[in-house]
């Protein structure tokens, strides 16, 4: 069961997917996989939650509900930010993150 | 007897200035001063209700009148003793200046009906009117040096928008803004005054000051310079006082004040507000008697020479209205000299009866002598009275009112100018016989002065003017017919019976050696001046270039104004105010801008890192919350 792998193993792995994901967030250009580099950020996150809960606080289920909450708003902001590269995709005509430098001083 | 109704006496005029300053130009101009007429009419016959009521209330006996507090309730609370209130304080000397004070306001109102008929702002004129009546009648009952403080602010801002009515003229604006700055600073003395004085009796109540709380403040021992505490407070009041009343050297705004409107002249700055200093000081009289009998002496000092001072220049001026404003200064400067002599007690306190009972009848012949001014203003369009005489022929009655004031003023027996006058001379002549003979002096000067304008104006060579001289309307003549009516017949009025220091009955003593005296020298006046102004003729030429420079002096007010103005050009502006200006534009603004350059530069360099490119906000977010966070772990394991 889980408890037979240590909580570091899985810590392990958070920190790499969030790791990853900042990585893609700074050095990729598309706006598209900037969104999954987030997405990549939210679930590092959301494993965090849960194994924290499982591990530290097995009676309880905070942890559980804040998942299936990172999960929800994920989806949401998913929607958004698709919405907004379309528009942003129709101003500018690019999708490529340098493009969109208008809101500087 | 209820006497709550005596609240009606402030609140009816605040309500038609409210009336008539909010929505006074929708109203008739002739609607809106016949209702301010009428209810000043009311207010007179509440005032004389209300001193009726007063003197029979069943507290007094033996001759001796009680205060009255029929109305008061707290206001400010500023710790467990120290409370102000507003209230109404009824005594002798409150009762007589209310009837005073809503008698001639009657009188100028009904006066004004004719005098400013036609001028643009009549509704505004007649809701200033109201203020100031409002104003001086809660001013003459409070219960409190707090309520007087207010109240005497409300008759200075009346003083100074009636004076500043004519706003197109500058020479109005100007004496305006002299008036109210003058009596400003002088007030300034009587804030500091009140607080020394509140700060160390504890209380702000007349009746508590006068009475056993006083010991506590002359008990209190620090000095400064040499001068007690209530010694400083009672001084300090006083130049309240003097501000107020234009005593030297704070006179200089009252013949400026002659810019305003001539019923205002009469009203304000002849009659009522002006010797509101007079009031105040009776008012804190044994106070002053206790414990500063010093500061006593200094205001018999002042008041004696403003009374010569103002006298003089009063026989040099030409302008009607000047010539009564020094006279005026010079009246007032009697009623504080015989405050200043008066002593406390059932024998002693002749002189401050007298002065209450000079200023009572002064106030009747001055306003009438004002108003009868008006009458000749308007009638020839013109103040100086180098071009005007022989008006006795065109205004017959005007003639005869003005005759009446200067004989009042002028001291002559059986007008009301006389008895007080005389009591006045009594008094001092039983304390300071060198007072006594300047006081005596200047009856002989008044009556040389009041008749010289009488001459020249009603006698003299008959001028050619411009328009045809009409006599007064109706509106103007009937007031003027009643205050020459009450200025023969105040002096019959037994004053001592119900005002005095103490509350007692106050005998008044008859010298027939100083009634001679002083009739003798206002005759010997009269007849001086009726034989250099009734006809025509090279002797008052003669006069003056014989006096030389003394009469220069005199004609330029022994330029006490130009005094004035050196000091506050020369000496406080340029060297004082222009380094602190200075000062104030590179070192404090300076400062202040030195600021906003710096940041601006800031700015205008670290603008640049908002480049645009969210992955630099990432980068440089990230790379942060690593470092804050190495940090913190650095710090937590160490």
């Amino acid at each position: 069961m889980i408890q037979e792998i240590p909580i570091t193993h899985v810590l392990v792995l958070s920190s790499f997917l969030f790791f990853c994901g900042i990585c893609g967030f700074i050095i990729r250009r598309n706006l598209i996989t900037l969104l999954m580099a987030v997405e990549l950020i939210l679930n590092a996150v959301s494993i965090n939650f849960v194994v924290f809960n499982k591990y530290l606080f097995p009676h309880q289920m905070e942890g559980l509900f804040f998942a299936l909450f990172v999960i929800g708003i994920a989806a949401a902001e998913a929607a958004v930010a698709i919405a907004l590269i379309i528009n942003v995709y129709r101003r500018l005509g690019s999708i490529q993150v340098e493009d969109v430098a208008e809101m500087k001083y | 007897m209820n006497l709550s109704f005596v609240v009606l006496i402030f609140i009816l005029p605040l309500l038609v200035f409210a009336v008539l300053g909010l929505a006074g130009m929708y109203l008739r101009p002739r609607l809106a001063g016949l209702l301010a007429t009428g209810i000043t009419g009311i207010v007179f016959l509440l005032s004389l209700l209300t001193a009726w009521i007063y003197f029979r209330l069943p507290v007094h006996s033996a001759g001796i009148y009680q205060p009255v507090i029929p109305v008061s309730f707290e206001w400010l609370r500023f710790s467990d003793r120290l409370v102000a209130t507003l209230g109404i304080l009824l005594d002798p000397v409150a009762v007589m200046m209310l009837v005073v004070v809503s008698f001639v306001s009657l009188m100028v109102h009904w006066y004004s009906l004719g005098y400013m008929q036609g001028e643009k702002g009549f509704q505004r004129y007649y809701a200033f009117l109201s203020l100031f009546t409002f104003s001086m009648m809660s001013l003459v009952v409070a219960t409190n040096l707090v309520q007087m403080y207010i109240f005497w602010e409300l008759v200075g801002i009346s003083s100074y928008l009636l004076i500043g009515f004519y706003y197109t003229r500058p020479a109005a604006i100007a004496a305006a803004k002299k008036a109210f700055i003058v009596t400003r600073f002088a007030d300034l003395g009587f804030l500091i005054g009140i607080l020394l004085l509140s700060y160390y009796a504890g209380t702000f109540d007349f009746g508590l000051i006068v009475g056993n709380h006083a010991s506590s403040v002359g008990v209190v021992s620090s000095s400064f310079a040499g001068l007690k505490v209530v010694e400083w407070a009672m001084l300090l009041v006083f130049m309240g006082a003097a501000g107020k009343s234009a005593m030297f050297p704070l006179h200089i705004w009252l013949p400026d004040a002659m810019e305003g409107p001539t019923p205002v002249s009469a009203l304000i700055h002849a009659a009522t507000m002006v010797v509101a200093g007079v009031y105040l000081i009776a008012r804190m009289f044994p106070v002053y008697y206790f414990h500063a009998p010093a500061v006593l002496s200094l205001i018999a000092y002042t008041g004696a020479f403003t009374s010569l001072f103002a006298a003089i220049i009063a026989c040099t001026q030409t302008d009607i209205k000047r010539v009564l404003a020094f006279s005026t200064l010079s009246q007032i400067g009697y009623m504080m000299l015989s405050l200043g002599v008066s002593g406390y007690g059932q024998q002693d306190s002749a002189g401050y009866t007298a002065s209450l009972f000079h200023l009572f009848t002064h106030a009747m012949f001055k306003s009438l002598l004002f108003l009868a001014a008006g009458a000749v203003i308007h009638a020839v369009h013109e103040n100086s009275i180098l071009r005007m005489g022989g008006l006795r022929k065109y205004m017959p009655s005007t003639h005869l009112a003005f005759l009446v004031g200067c004989l009042a003023i002028a001291g002559i027996p059986f007008f009301s100018g006389f008895y007080s006058k005389e009591e006045i001379l009594i008094a001092a002549w039983e304390h300071h016989k060198a007072l006594f003979f300047v006081a005596w002096l200047v009856a002989g000067l008044t009556a040389f002065y009041m008749f010289r304008l009488y001459f020249t104006v009603f006698w003299g060579r008959d001028r050619y003017y411009h328009h045809p001289v009409n006599e007064a309307p109706r509106s103007m003549r009937i007031p003027l017919l009643v205050l020459s009516f009450i200025s023969i017949v105040a002096g019959y009025v037994p004053f001592g019976r119900y005002v005095s220091a103490a509350g007692h009955f106050s005998e008044t003593h008859f010298y027939p050696g100083i009634a001679i005296a002083s009739v003798t020298i206002a005759l010997i006046g009269i007849l001086i001046a009726m034989k250099m102004y009734a006809r025509p003729n090279a002797f008052p030429e003669k006069l003056t270039k014989k006096m030389g420079l003394f009469y220069v002096a005199a004609c330029n007010r022994f330029y006490i104004d130009e005094g004035y103005l050196f000091i506050t050009k020369k000496i406080i502006f340029n060297p004082i105010a222009h380094t602190v200006a200075w000062v104030d534009r590179h070192v404090v603004d300076g400062m202040v801008n030195a600021i906003a350059k710096i940041t601006e530069e800031i700015a205008f360099r670290i603008r640049k890192m908002q480049g645009g490119q969210v992955q630099e906000y990432g980068l440089i977010m990230a790379a942060s919350a690593t470092g804050l966070a190495l940090l913190l772990i650095y710090l937590a394991t160490n």
